[in-house]
């Protein structure tokens, strides 16, 4: 029995990693588009990860296959080799398709709250989470304490 | 008593937030231009009809529709319709960027359904789209006669976005002896004017 349930575990971690292998994004699985210089090459798959496919707009550049995400690559490419760095690649593309295209945009006014509401939350969570804490080892000591004074 | 009121008050305001987030978004998933108020994009690329190449210099002086299409869009051909009835009208310039098309399908897609361009800038391989910041066809840009950006809608053109998204920001039509009143009617005239 103990067997049977060990191969059981040992099938399903594979088929988790066979579908994650299947499914995991790779640049290349859609682009095979390389750059001659590797060093261009890994800041070209860095922001092409980074940027938004407008037409699905939960997948980066790098991992739709869709016509528009291949013209974006395509237009990163050429900014690219034209010596650009990747801050005024970055603005280039947010000068023409605004703050969505980058799946981190940068911290501004308008954009304070999609920053500042994640730790807001995380700190009130935090908070809740100290106040039942507290309220529940109180309860628990002086529950403890008569039990334990007649062993003695 | 008391020790529901936090949450409470919490819950309160987090419907607030989703219910300002949800009136805020009337057209869901529509993201606004990032060139409005900017100057429209420079451009030269070679017309349909083989005539001289459309140069984007050339829309100074007059107000300017740009239309992104494609014969590959369904939601151009439903718009299409009104986009003729917008060039009847003969209130602005209409051109029509054909996005990533073949040539010989848009030539016998305006033979068939009527042209309603005043010229057909052709981006084959979508370079010009992307100074547009277009994500999708059909997508019809305001230009106006200073060559600064007004508006931009995303998807097809209807009486009703015209008349509330681009008549409302074009200056008051002057008013011509005999030119027709442009009303934005629902049922247009079936037959395609030629030209």
């Amino acid at each position: 029995m103990r067997r049977l349930n060990g191969a059981v575990a040992i099938a399903m971690l594979w088929g988790l990693w066979a579908t994650s292998a299947i499914y995991a994004p790779s640049a290349q699985a859609i682009d095979p588009i390389e750059l001659e210089d590797p060093a261009l090459q890994q800041r070209y798959r860095d922001l092409s990860h980074e940027l938004r496919c407008m037409q699905c707009q939960n997948q980066s550049i790098a991992d739709s296959p869709v016509g528009l995400a291949g013209d974006l690559r395509r237009e990163v490419r050429e900014l690219l080799l034209r010596g650009l760095t990747d801050d005024q690649v970055r603005d280039h593309l947010r000068a023409r398709y605004g703050d969505f295209i980058l799946f981190r945009p940068d911290f501004n006014a308008r954009t304070a709250w999609l920053w500042l509401a994640p730790v807001a939350l995380l700190l009130l969570g935090l908070g809740v989470a100290w106040r039942v804490l507290r309220r529940r080892g109180a309860l628990v000591s002086e529950d403890d304490s008569p039990i334990e004074e007649p062993r003695r | 008593m008391n020790r529901f009121l936090l949450p409470a008050g919490l819950f309160g305001l987090l419907v607030a937030l989703l219910f300002v987030g949800i009136q805020r978004s009337p057209q869901k998933g529509v993201i606004p231009s990032a060139l409005l108020g900017k100057p429209a994009p420079v451009f030269r690329l070679p017309s349909l009809d083989g005539s001289a190449d459309f140069d984007s210099a050339s829309m100074r002086g007059r107000w300017h529709l740009l239309n992104v299409w494609g014969t590959w869009c369904p939601e151009c051909r439903v718009e299409h319709e009104m986009l003729l009835e917008i060039a009847r009208s003969d209130d602005i310039v209409i051109i029509g960027l054909n996005w990533k098309d073949e040539d010989l399908l848009a030539q016998r897609w305006l033979a068939e359904l009527g042209d309603p361009y005043d010229a057909v800038p052709v981006d084959r391989d979508g370079q010009v789209a992307i100074e547009w910041g277009v994500y999708g066809a059909p997508e019809t840009f305001l230009i106006d006669d200073q060559g600064i950006v007004r508006h931009r809608h995303v998807g097809a053109m209807t009486a009703e976005v015209w008349a509330r998204e681009f008549l409302s920001r074009m200056p008051p039509r002057q008013t011509v002896p005999d030119g027709p009143v442009m009303v934005p009617a629902p049922g247009a005239p079936g037959a395609p004017v030629e030209g």
